[in-house]
């Protein structure tokens, strides 16, 4: 019968227990799919740059396209001042992308479907732009919380609403990527439980589901990857150039 | 019945998932901190190494390769720009290479023709004298002829006269009284006979 759909989400350890201090650090599930999306990026794309020829073959040309499709989005959304983090936004979108898809093959581990991994992402990315932002404006990086243009009677109120809405950016990052992830697997798994559960005879519509789902899931795991880069990148540009 | 069975089992499946989510694990595993620390620890190892590569020695060399294209394409752009100027002057040239051989040809054609008619005018020229000098000495021989017929028709008439008087009488009459009145015929009228 249907297996639970939540053990896919189970960490457990591969190889022996390491511990620094009373850290438990032991290579996980979780830590082996980190490993092997680090090593697919950075297989490709040193591929993709290790000749230059005028006419790109195709992993070059995957290789081009992405850099010039995340450098296009940065300079879309956060300007020009956001080049020196065009590495870390870059590295960002294809680790998150790369996680996200390797989940999608069945018997793989989704590393974004867990909260602690996005919101680590999240709240590194929220602490860095912060620091940036101080570093960039000084205390006027705090005018960032009081709008233009608003009655001095709202004031207090917008200004109580603005500090919420920054200081919950970590977590609606994080929650985002990681319910998204969650749920589709998750969703995935029902159907596919379905499908044994009632046999050849009413099978095939949950499994005709079923694979509707994976495209579905496949655009999701691409889309949200480009959502957290895309958030970032507006997160930088507050920080960068202070609209208020 | 299919129907029946399907949704008979959907309830069920539903029925047995919630047994198990509030049974076994507590619910979601990502909420089970065992492996907080590690998965933070391999994030920050992994996502920290492919960070450094990726900006130290794939990204940079992306970068430059997509700029040696930029440029190689815009110094291939330049170049085909110049030779189609290059090529642009040279189809002018020809062209009025072109141009100025027409007029040549056509001052030659002038030339020629100017040259032909010239020689036909100075040869009709000859020709016309020529002719006027043969007209002029065929009119010369006529006048002298006109000048001299007189006297031959007086002689013809005397001749003639005589003749048919010799047939008519039959009897010779004197040559020189005939040609006193042939003579005289003539004197009298002599314009009505051989003037215009």
């Amino acid at each position: 019968m249907a297996a639970n759909p939540m053990t896919q989400f189970e960490v457990y350890r591969i190889g022996p227990e390491i511990k620094i201090g009373s850290f438990d650090i032991s290579f996980t599930n979780a830590s082996l799919f980190m490993v092997i999306s680090s090593l697919a990026i950075l297989i490709i794309f040193n591929l993709g740059s290790k000749k230059n020829s005028l006419l790109p073959n195709k992993i070059q040309l995957l290789a081009e396209l992405s850099y010039t499709f995340v450098s296009k989005m940065i300079s879309d959304t956060a300007g020009s001042k956001a080049k020196p983090y065009f590495a870390f936004i870059f590295s960002l979108f294809m680790f998150v992308l790369f996680c996200n898809m390797f989940g999608m093959i069945p018997y793989t581990f989704t590393v974004t479907s867990h909260i602690i991994v996005t919101f680590v992402l999240a709240a590194f990315i929220f602490i860095g732009v912060t620091i940036i932002g101080f570093i960039k404006h000084g205390f006027g990086y705090l005018k960032l919380f009081v709008p233009s243009g608003v009655p001095v009677v709202l004031l207090p109120l917008i200004v109580i609403i603005e500090i919420i809405s920054y200081l919950s950016r970590p977590i609606s990052l994080s929650v985002r990527l990681f319910a998204n992830m969650m749920a589709g697997h998750t969703m995935m798994k029902v159907f596919g439980g379905f499908v044994i559960s009632l046999g050849i005879v009413g099978g095939w519509l949950p499994l005709s589901f079923s694979v509707a789902l994976t495209g579905l899931e496949i655009l999701v795991a691409f889309l949200q990857a480009y959502v957290f880069a895309i958030l970032t990148c507006i997160y930088l540009n507050d920080a960068l150039n202070l609209h208020h | 019945m299919i129907k029946k069975i399907f949704f008979q089992s959907i309830f069920f499946n539903f029925f047995f998932l919630k047994e198990v989510f509030s049974a076994e694990s507590g619910g979601m595993p990502q909420l089970n901190p065992e492996f907080w620390i590690s998965q933070i620890f391999w994030l920050s190892l992994t996502f920290g190494i492919l960070y450094i590569v990726l900006s130290k020695l794939i990204l940079p060399k992306i970068s430059a390769n997509l700029e040696l294209r930029k440029s190689q394409i815009q110094e291939n752009i330049e170049a085909a720009e110049k030779q189609r100027q290059s090529s642009e002057t040279k189809l002018k040239e020809y062209e009025e290479i072109v141009a100025k051989s027409k007029i040549e040809a056509k001052n030659i054609f002038k030339d020629a023709r100017e040259k032909a008619l010239k020689n036909i005018n100075s040869k009709r020229k000859t020709l016309d004298q020529q002719i006027d000098e043969e007209i002029k000495k065929a009119e010369k021989e006529i006048d002298l002829l006109k000048k001299n017929a007189p006297e031959k028709i007086n002689k013809i008439a005397i001749e003639a006269s005589s003749e048919i008087l010799k047939k008519l009488i039959g009897a010779d009459v004197n040559n020189s009284s005939i040609s006193a009145i042939v003579d005289d015929l003539s004197k009298k009228g002599g314009d009505k006979y051989y003037g215009n």
